[in-house]
C-alpha cells in the first residue's frame, strides 16, 4: 500500500540572482512497512528533502501525499496536528527535554495529543520494553548513555504509532556498538511491528540496515537499490559499490 | 573599529539589553522626578509654614537619594554582570582570534558609555515630562494655587542625576574590567554547555525544613500582630532576621516539595505540557532561591512603606475635619517658680489690658480654665495597677497631676463641637481619652479602682472605659486623658490652665486668613511686652496657641512628605524587583529556545505553548508577590500599631492604592516580559 507519494517537489533558496536549488524535481513513493534510507553528501539535499517531508520546511513547488493528503496545503493548527498524529521524528542530537526524565519525555508527545494519564503509562512501559530502556527511565538526559538517549527519542517517535517515523541521521552522533544496537532496534520495530521508517544518513553502514537506499545528489535522485533477499553484509557491498560510483564526499564519510 | 563593534553589539543584543534599558531609563526618570520637586514647587503660593515643610521635604529627598542610588547601583552592577555571562561565547571568540583582554574590557567600556548617555538622555526627557504631572501633584497634595504654572526644567536634577548615575556606571566599568580581566578562555569555551544538574531534594528534610520555617514564621508574625506592647528595637532587629531566613528557607522548601506534590497528581502532571511547565519552573525556582528571597523581601518594605505612607496621609487629612472643629484655642497659665503651684489668669481679660478684645473677632467661644492638684497624680489614677504599668512603660511619666474639667465647661465645649452633651450624677466622674495606648492602661486600671478621691469628694466612674473625645485642637488622637467632674467638685484654690476656644467671625477663606495673622501678631507682641515683665515676678508660664489653619498646613505637609518619599522608595524597590526578575525569565527564555523548537516538531500547539511561557512567567513573579502579601500582613498589622496616633481609619483605601501601583509596575513587568519572552522562543521559527 502506498503510504508516502512524493510528487516533483523542488525547493529552492536565496534570491533570483544566486539560486540554490536544494531538490531538484525529485519523486518517489513509499510502501507502507517499508524501511527506507536516503543516502547523500553533505549538501546533496537529503536533510532539506526530510525537512519538506516533516513540514518543518516548504516546498516550492510539487506535491507530498501522505495517505493521500497532500500536506503542502496544510497550515497552521492542521499541520500540528499533522505532525503530532501521523509523524515520529528522530533527531541526530536526541532534542530530548534536559529538565525531564526519560519516561517524561515519552510520556510528552502522548500527553500533547491528550491521551488520558492511565494510557500513558501503558503506552511508555510499553515501547520501553520494545527499545530495551526499562532500566532509563525514571533517568535525566545528563545521567544517559548517546545510546540510551537516542533510544529514549526513538521511543518518543513511536509511542505515538506515527504512520511514518523520520529519523535525521540517528546514528551520528553514537558510537559503533550504540548504531548497531540502535540500528537492531529499527530493524526489530520494521521488521515485527511493520513500522515505516524513512532514515537520512551518509554512513552506508547505517543505510544497510533499510530495505531500500535512494541516492541524492546535487538535489536529484541519482540512483536507487532495494535488498530484496540479500543479507545485510551483501547489502552493504551493493551499498559501498554505489557510493564508489558516486565518488566523492561520500567516500571521505565512511 | 572597536566603537563599531560595540554598537553592533548593543544592535544584536537588543533583546537581551531591552529590560535593562528600560529599567534604567526609568531609575533616571524617577530619580530626577523626586530631585526637581524643590525648583518644580518653587512656583507654588504657600505660606511660610508650609514652605518650611518644603524645604525639609528637599533635604529628605536628598538623603534618601543617596540610599536610592545605591539600591540602584547594586541593581545596575548586578544586571550587567548578568548580562556579561550570557556573552561569553562571543567574548571567548574575541580571544581565540587575538584580541587582548585590554580590548575587551575597552569595547565594554564604549558599550557602558553608550548605554549610559544614551538611558541617562532618554530617561532625562521623561523624567522633565513626569515632573510636570508631579507639579500638580505636588500642587494637590499642598492645595497650593496652580495659577501662575510654567513648564519648567531643573537644572540643579539634571546634573545631580547625571552626576550620581555617571559614578553608578564608572562602577559598573571597572567591575566589568575586572571579571574580564579575571576569566579563563576555556572556562568560556565551555560556557554554553551546561548540562544541567536536576536532583530533586530529599523530600523528608524539604517538608520537614518547611515545617520548621512556617511555624518560625508564625512565631515571628504573632509576636509582630499581636504581643507589639513589648515591642524593643532587640526583638524586633531579631523578628526581621527570623522573617527573612525563613522566607529563604520557604522558598528553598518550597522548590523542592512543590514539583513532589505536582507529581504525584498523575492526571494534572501528565496533561498537555504541564509536565514541561513545571519542571522548568521548578528548575528557576531551584536556581534562584537568594534572588527570591531578596526580592520577597523588597516587596515586602514596598508594600508596608506605601500602604503606610497613603494610609498616614489620609487618615491625617480625614482626621483633621473630626479633630479640628474650632479656629482658634488658646491655653495660658502661670506657675510660681518657688512652689510651682499654679496660678490662673484669666486671658480674655488679660488681653483686653493690652488692648485687644477676642470678642471682636470670635464668633462664638467657650473660655474655662481646667483643675489640677498634686494630691491627685497619673499614679493615683492608676491606683493598685501603677506596680504593673510601671514595670511594662518605665518611661512614662506617672507624677504629673491628672486635668480636671467641669461638667458644664466640658458640656459647652461638646456643643460647640457639634457632639451630644454627657450627663454625670453628683457622685460620678468620668474620663475622656482617645489615644489608644494610653487609653487601654486607663481602662485597665477601671476594671477594678473605679472610685477616686478628687479635692476631697469620692467619686464613682460612670463608665466601665475611657470615653471618647477630646478638648484640643490636634490632627491626631492625642487626648492623653482628663478627668471630667460635676461642678460642685472642684475648688477654685486649684484652678490652673485658661483656655479659650472659638470660631472666627468670618465666612471666607480670605476673611479668616485676616483674623487669623491679626491674632497671630497681636499674640507676637503681647509675649514680648510680658517675657519681660515675668522676669522681675519670679514667675514661669506656660502656653499654647492652636489654629485651624496652622494644624491644617502642617497636617498636609507632614502627609505630603510622607507621600512623597512612600513613593520615592516604593517606586524603586518595585522596578528593581521587577527588574531582577525580568532579566532571569529573559535570560531563561533565550535559553530554553532550542526545548520550545523541539516541542514543536513533536507537534506541540503553537497556542499551548504560549500558555505554558505565560504560566512559567506568572507564577515566577507570583510567588515572591504572593509571600510578600502574607508578610504584609502582620507587618501593615505591626506598623498600624505604630501609626496609631496618626488613625488608621483609611487603611483599606491605601492597601487599594498601593494594589494598583503595584499592578501597575509589576504587572507591566511582568507583561513586558511575557511579550519578550515569547518573540524570543518564537524568533527561531521559520
Amino acid at each position: 500500500m502506498e503510504l508516502l507519494k512524493i510528487q516533483q517537489i523542488e525547493k529552492y533558496y536565496g534570491s533570483k540572482s544566486s539560486l540554490t536549488k536544494a531538490i531538484d524535481d525529485i519523486s518517489f513513493t513509499v510502501h507502507k512497512g517499508e524501511f527506507v534510507a536516503i543516502m547523500g553528501a553533505s549538501g546533496s539535499g537529503k536533510t532539506t528533502l526530510l525537512n519538506c517531508i516533516s513540514t518543518i520546511d516548504r516546498v516550492t513547488s510539487g506535491h507530498i501525499y501522505l495517505e493521500n493528503i497532500d500536506i503542502t496545503t496544510l497550515k497552521g493548527k492542521q499541520l500540528n496536528q499533522f505532525r503530532r498524529e501521523k509523524l515520529g521524528f528522530i533527531f541526530q542530537d536526541f532534542n530530548l527535554l534536559d529538565t525531564l526524565t526519560a519516561y517524561e519525555n515519552i510520556a510528552l508527545s502522548l500527553s500533547i495529543q491528550k491521551v488520558s494519564p492511565a494510557e500513558i503509562d501503558n503506552a511508555v512501559r510499553n515501547v520501553a520494553k520494545q527499545l530495551d530502556i526499562i532500566g532509563v527511565l525514571q533517568k535525566y538526559p545528563y545521567q544517559m548513555s548517546g545510546g540510551q538517549k537516542q533510544r529514549v527519542a526513538s521511543a518518543r517517535a513511536i509511542v505515538t504509532n506515527p504512520k511514518l517515523i523520520l529519523a535525521d541521521e540517528p546514528t551520528g552522533a553514537l558510537d559503533s556498538k550504540a548504531a548497531k544496537m540502535l540500528l537492531e532496534r529499527f530493524h526489530y520495530l520494521n521488521h515485527e511491528h511493520e513500522a515505516t521508517i524513512m532514515m537520512v544518513t551518509h554512513d552506508s553502514f547505517t543505510a544497510s540496515y533499510a530495505t531500500r537506499v535512494l541516492f541524492i545528489k546535487d538535489g536529484k535522485v541519482f540512483h536507487e537499490i532495494s535488498r530484496g533477499d540479500d543479507n545485510r553484509k551483501q547489502f552493504f557491498d551493493k551499498i559501498i559499490d554505489v557510493v564508489t560510483l558516486l565518488g566523492g564526499d561520500v567516500n571521505d564519510a565512511l | 573599529m572597536l566603537f563599531k563593534l560595540s554598537l553592533s553589539n548593543i544592535r544584536k543584543s537588543f533583546r537581551d539589553y531591552a529590560i535593562y534599558f528600560f529599567t534604567l531609563i526609568i531609575g533616571v526618570a524617577v530619580f530626577y522626578v523626586f530631585n526637581a520637586i524643590g525648583e518644580q514647587t518653587a512656583f507654588l503660593k504657600v505660606s511660610q509654614n508650609t514652605n518650611d515643610i518644603i524645604d525639609l521635604l528637599k533635604n529628605m529627598l536628598n538623603g534618601i537619594s543617596v540610599f536610592v542610588s545605591v539600591v540602584l547601583g547594586l541593581l545596575i552592577v548586578y544586571a550587567s554582570r548578568f548580562l556579561m555571562k550570557r556573552r561569553n561565547k562571543e567574548f571567548a571568540l574575541y580571544l581565540i582570534l587575538g584580541m587582548g583582554k585590554g580590548k575587551i574590557s575597552a569595547i565594554l567600556l564604549i558599550e557602558t558609555i553608550i548605554i549610559g548617555i544614551g538611558s541617562l538622555g532618554v530617561g532625562l526627557l521623561i523624567g522633565i515630562g513626569l515632573s510636570q504631572l508631579m507639579s500638580t501633584l505636588v500642587a494637590n497634595l499642598f492645595e497650593a494655587d496652580m495659577t501662575e504654572y510654567t513648564f519648567m526644567v531643573s537644572t540643579d536634577a539634571i546634573i545631580k542625576t547625571a552626576i550620581y548615575f555617571g559614578i553608578m556606571y564608572v562602577v559598573v566599568m571597572f567591575f566589568n574590567s575586572f571579571m574580564i580581566s579575571k576569566c579563563k578562555l576555556i572556562n568560556l569555551m565551555q560556557a554554553g554547555k551546561k548540562s544541567e544538574k536536576l536532583k530533586l531534594k530529599n523530600p523528608v528534610l524539604c517538608v520537614i525544613i518547611f515545617i520548621v520555617s512556617v511555624s518560625a514564621l508564625g512565631y515571628a508574625y504573632y509576636t509582630a500582630g499581636w504581643k507589639t506592647n513589648d515591642m524593643s528595637t532587640e526583638k524586633l532587629a531579631k523578628l526581621i532576621a527570623i522573617g527573612a531566613v525563613s522566607t529563604f528557607l520557604i522558598f528553598w522548601s518550597v522548590s523542592g516539595m512543590m514539583l513532589r506534590v505536582v507529581m504525584s497528581m498523575k492526571k494534572k502532571y501528565y496533561k498537555g505540557l504541564n509536565s514541561f511547565t513545571f519542571r522548568q519552573i521548578s528548575s528557576k525556582i531551584n536556581t534562584t532561591v537568594a534572588s527570591m528571597t531578596v526580592i520577597c523581601l523588597m516587596l515586602f518594605v514596598t508594600i508596608c512603606t506605601l500602604s503606610s505612607a497613603f494610609s498616614i496621609r489620609n487618615s491625617m487629612n480625614a482626621n483633621l475635619k473630626e479633630m479640628c472643629p474650632a479656629d482658634l484655642e488658646i491655653q495660658f497659665v502661670e506657675y510660681d517658680n518657688q512652689t510651682d503651684k499654679d496660678i490662673l489668669v484669666d486671658l480674655v481679660e488679660t488681653a483686653k489690658e493690652y488692648g485687644y478684645n477676642f470678642e471682636e473677632d470670635l464668633s462664638e467661644s467657650v473660655h474655662f480654665h481646667a483643675y489640677r492638684s498634686d494630691n491627685f497624680t497619673f499614679a493615683d489614677a492608676l491606683g493598685s495597677h501603677l506596680e504593673e504599668v510601671q514595670k511594662k512603660y518605665m518611661y512614662m511619666e506617672y507624677g504629673s497631676p491628672e486635668d480636671i474639667v467641669k461638667l458644664s465647661d466640658y458640656n459647652a465645649i461638646r456643643r460647640m463641637y457639634g457632639k451630644d452633651e454627657i450627663t454625670l450624677n453628683d457622685n460620678e466622674y468620668a474620663i475622656i481619652c482617645d489615644f489608644k495606648s494610653i487609653k487601654a492602661i486607663r481602662d485597665e486600671a477601671l476594671t477594678t479602682d473605679k472610685a477616686v478621691t478628687i479635692f476631697g469628694h469620692t467619686l464613682i466612674s460612670k463608665y466601665d472605659e475611657c470615653q471618647d473625645g477630646f478638648i484640643d485642637i490636634s490632627s491626631q488622637h492625642v487626648n492623653i486623658g482628663f478627668y471630667v467632674v460635676p461642678d460642685n467638685v472642684v475648688d477654685e484654690n486649684y484652678a490652673s490652665v485658661d483656655f479659650l476656644i472659638g470660631n472666627y467671625n468670618a465666612e471666607t477663606k480670605e476673611d479668616k486668613q485676616i483674623i487669623e495673622d491679626k491674632i497671630q501678631n497681636k499674640y507676637k507682641d503681647f509675649f514680648k511686652d510680658y517675657t519681660s515683665s515675668v522676669n522681675d515676678r519670679h514667675i514661669g508660664y506656660r502656653y499654647a496657641l492652636n489654629t485651624r489653619i496652622d494644624i491644617a498646613e502642617a497636617t498636609i505637609g507632614l502627609g505630603a512628605m510622607v507621600t512623597f518619599i512612600g513613593l520615592y522608595i516604593g517606586l524603586i524597590f518595585l522596578i528593581s524587583c521587577a527588574a531582577i526578575l525580568a532579566l532571569k525569565q529573559l535570560s531563561e527564555s533565550v535559553d530554553s529556545i532550542s526545548r520550545y523548537e523541539m516541542l514543536r516538531k513533536i507537534g506541540a500547539e503553537e497556542s499551548d505553548l504560549s500558555k505554558s511561557l505565560f504560566r512559567q512567567t506568572g507564577i515566577f513573579f507570583l510567588l515572591p508577590l504572593l509571600l510578600a502579601c502574607v508578610h504584609s500582613v502582620f507587618g501593615m498589622k505591626f506598623s498600624t500599631f505604630i501609626l496609631e496616633t496618626f488613625g488608621t481609619e483609611k487603611l483599606a483605601e491605601s492597601i487599594g492604592f498601593t494594589s494598583i501601583m503595584i499592578l501597575i509596575i509589576y504587572g507591566g513587568y511582568f507583561l513586558i516580559t511575557y511579550l519578550c519572552s515569547k518573540s524570543i522562543i518564537k524568533s527561531h521559527k521559520q
